[in-house]
């Protein structure tokens, strides 16, 4: 009985915890949300209140509050996102074959350089990069978002594919050879098929990582009618002491959040079914 | 369909040379069997034949033409691999018209060539199913399918049987060969099971550490092995070796003195030097229960293995060694018994210092 007891009272206490720890986590985003449905005045007066009546006032103002509507910036954001998970996934995988198929000279090295890059931040290279963009009159424009991702920049998930492509069976490649193929036809008619589950998560981080970038858009974009979701979120607060428009920032916030979860719900199935796939090779 | 000729070839991995100058001539319509133990070299060869890996120095020629710096893609071969190499994504169909799609052959005949595969192999009701829905033994028919839809002109097989349980194989045996009569293509197999490459092969080629040890037909290798090597690798059970030196000469004749057991007179083609050491090979099949007083062996029998049409007698001699006899039908042989041996018709070989034949018997 005692046993019994203390059995009990230790799932409690794992619950306990848990449930604590969920709740730590999920606490801003539910304070978010429930904040995008409040009326101003009780967003930052009643904080932990939940809302009394769902006011989409802020979600219908917040769209067009701006000068420029969200629908221009929405449409922005997925130009670029999409445009950097096409490039991605093409630049990436030809890469990534490259280095686990072709032979060249200095191959290792050059992987291993490759893989070195991944050592380095993001801000190191700013600056000369800026410059670089600069100098091509690029700035501006979303060409320094984009024409990166189509050379093989993001060494991880060129990692990623390398890895990947070499648990393909070689002797795949051999029947492919033997069947008529060059490098290319095999790359694009058995390598390609063969790898959703990579390219599905390729394609998922990139857009998320794109999408959500903050730091590459404020650099390069100065036309509000250019700006992404993210560039626009921030036009809501008003750093120079003026009026914010909380309750829009909270609503138009929360939206954002929505092709994210759309995007890995979609991609995540083809993780699946590629993991499928993976099993019916013996 | 074609002939293939190999002058000198030689196949380095950086420093470390796998295949030390192969000389060999295969004939159109030929079935070859590239045989040995793992690391002689076989699928090493057959992939130099395919264009999978480079040749290092020599000579390839398909039909007179050298081959060495053609790709694979170009050459007109057709391989089948161990793991039959299916491509997952693609229905059996998609898999046997790929190459074809590739060489942009019309759609019409590529469905021409490809229910006639099909139908030579019997996989039609297969056709529209994904390699990972077949079995074992399907998936071989569809990669055999694959090379045939091209018409290739000779057909390569990497071990394709390896990765079949005994019966399937026997059936898989029978139909390449049935494939290889219907068709009359070139057929180079590469195995490491003797009794696949004596099945199968119109000629055998032995390979061991990169050389060729002998060439010939399977019976030819069988009841004239050029060595030891060949004459321990074909047969099953294998060959027993005892170990002796020639006694007196007369002429060709001489004695052959056994360092278990008693001696032997034979006739050499050519006087072996008296006192030379030798090595007296005799196939399981050609030792026979003999009076005692006439016996050459004797010994203890120490393990019985019954096969119904055959029975495996293992023997331990006065010295430790160990032989193996066959004998016809179902003998009631037991352990610890006491076998008197002679050899039937004087069927034995004698092998010199260097393992290379001296005498045939």
């Amino acid at each position: 009985m005692n046993r019994r007891a203390r059995k009990i009272g230790n799932q409690i206490f794992r619950h306990v915890v848990l449930s604590t720890a969920a709740v730590v986590m999920l606490f801003p985003l539910l304070w978010l949300i429930m904040s995008a449905f409040k009326p101003d005045s009780m967003i930052f007066s009643h904080p932990l209140a939940l809302p009394e009546k769902l006011d989409f006032s802020a979600f219908v103002n917040g769209w067009t509050e701006l000068r420029v509507s969200f629908t221009t910036f929405y449409k922005n954001s997925f130009i670029i996102a999409g445009l950097a998970v096409v490039g991605n996934l093409m630049a990436c995988s030809l890469t990534a074959f490259a280095f686990a198929r072709l032979k060249f000279w200095g191959r290792s090295v050059w992987f291993a350089l490759m893989l070195g890059t991944l050592m380095l931040p993001y801000h190191v290279t700013l600056v000369p990069q800026y410059i670089m963009f600069l100098k091509l009159g690029w700035v501006g424009s979303y060409l320094p978002l984009i024409v990166p991702k189509f050379l093989a920049v993001d060494a991880f998930f060129i990692f990623l594919m390398v890895q990947f492509f070499r648990g393909i069976p070689r002797e795949i490649d051999e029947a492919a050879t033997m069947d008529g193929c060059g490098p290319w036809r095999i790359y694009w008619k058995i390598m390609l098929p063969l790898s959703t589950p990579v390219l599905a998560t390729a394609a998922i981080f990139s857009f998320i990582w794109t999408y959500d970038d903050f730091l590459g858009p404020l650099i390069y974009l100065n036309d509000p009618r250019k700006f992404t979701v993210p560039l626009a979120l921030r036009a809501f607060v008003d750093g120079s002491g003026g009026e914010s428009l909380y309750g829009e920032l909270f609503a138009m916030s929360t939206l954002s959040l929505v092709p994210v979860f759309i995007v890995f719900l979609a991609f995540q199935r083809l993780i699946i079914r590629g993991v499928a796939l993976g099993a019916l090779k013996r | 369909m074609a002939d293939l000729q190999l002058k000198k070839v030689v196949k380095r991995f950086g420093a470390a040379e796998v295949i030390h100058g192969i000389d060999l001539e295969i004939a159109d319509g030929e079935f070859v069997v590239f045989v040995g133990p793992s690391g002689c070299g076989k699928s090493t060869l057959l992939r130099m034949i395919a264009g999978l890996e480079e040749i290092s120095d020599g000579e390839i020629l398909i039909d007179g033409e050298v081959m060495n710096n053609v790709s694979a893609a170009k050459r007109g071969l057709s391989m089948v691999f161990q793991s039959y190499a299916l491509y997952p994504h693609m229905s059996v169909r998609k898999n046997l018209a790929f190459g074809l799609e590739t060489m942009k052959v019309p759609k019409a005949q590529i469905n021409e060539l490809v229910s006639n595969a099909a139908e030579i192999l019997q996989i039609n009701e297969l056709l529209d199913r994904k390699p990972g829905q077949l079995s074992g033994g399907q998936r071989q028919r569809v990669a055999i399918g694959r090379a045939i839809v091209r018409e290739p002109r000779i057909f390569l097989f990497d071990e394709p049987l390896s990765n079949l349980d005994a019966e399937l194989r026997m059936q898989m045996r029978v139909e390449i060969n049935r494939l290889h009569r219907r068709l009359g293509a070139t057929m180079i197999f590469v195995t490491h099971d003797q009794v696949e490459a004596m099945t199968l092969a119109d000629r055998m080629v032995v390979l061991r550490k990169g050389v060729v040890e002998q060439v010939g037909s399977p019976l030819d290798l069988y009841n004239h092995p050029a060595n030891m090597f060949v004459a321990g690798f074909i047969g099953s059970p294998r060959m027993n070796f005892l170990k002796g030196r020639v006694g007196e000469v007369d002429g060709r004749q001489a004695t052959l003195e056994l360092d278990v057991g008693r001696k032997v007179q034979t006739t050499f083609a050519e006087p072996p030097r008296p006192g030379q050491p030798i090595t007296l090979g005799v196939r399981p099949e050609d030792l026979i229960a003999a009076a005692p007083d006439e016996a050459l062996l004797s010994g203890e029998a120490q393990i019985t293995e019954q096969l119904g049409g055959e029975t495996y007698v293992y023997i331990s001699l006065s010295d430790g060694s160990m032989i193996t006899v066959e004998i016809k039908g179902q003998a009631g042989v037991k352990a610890g018994e006491r076998l008197d041996l002679a050899i039937a018709d004087g069927k034995f070989h004698v092998f010199g210092e260097d393992e290379a034949v001296i005498h045939h018997g």
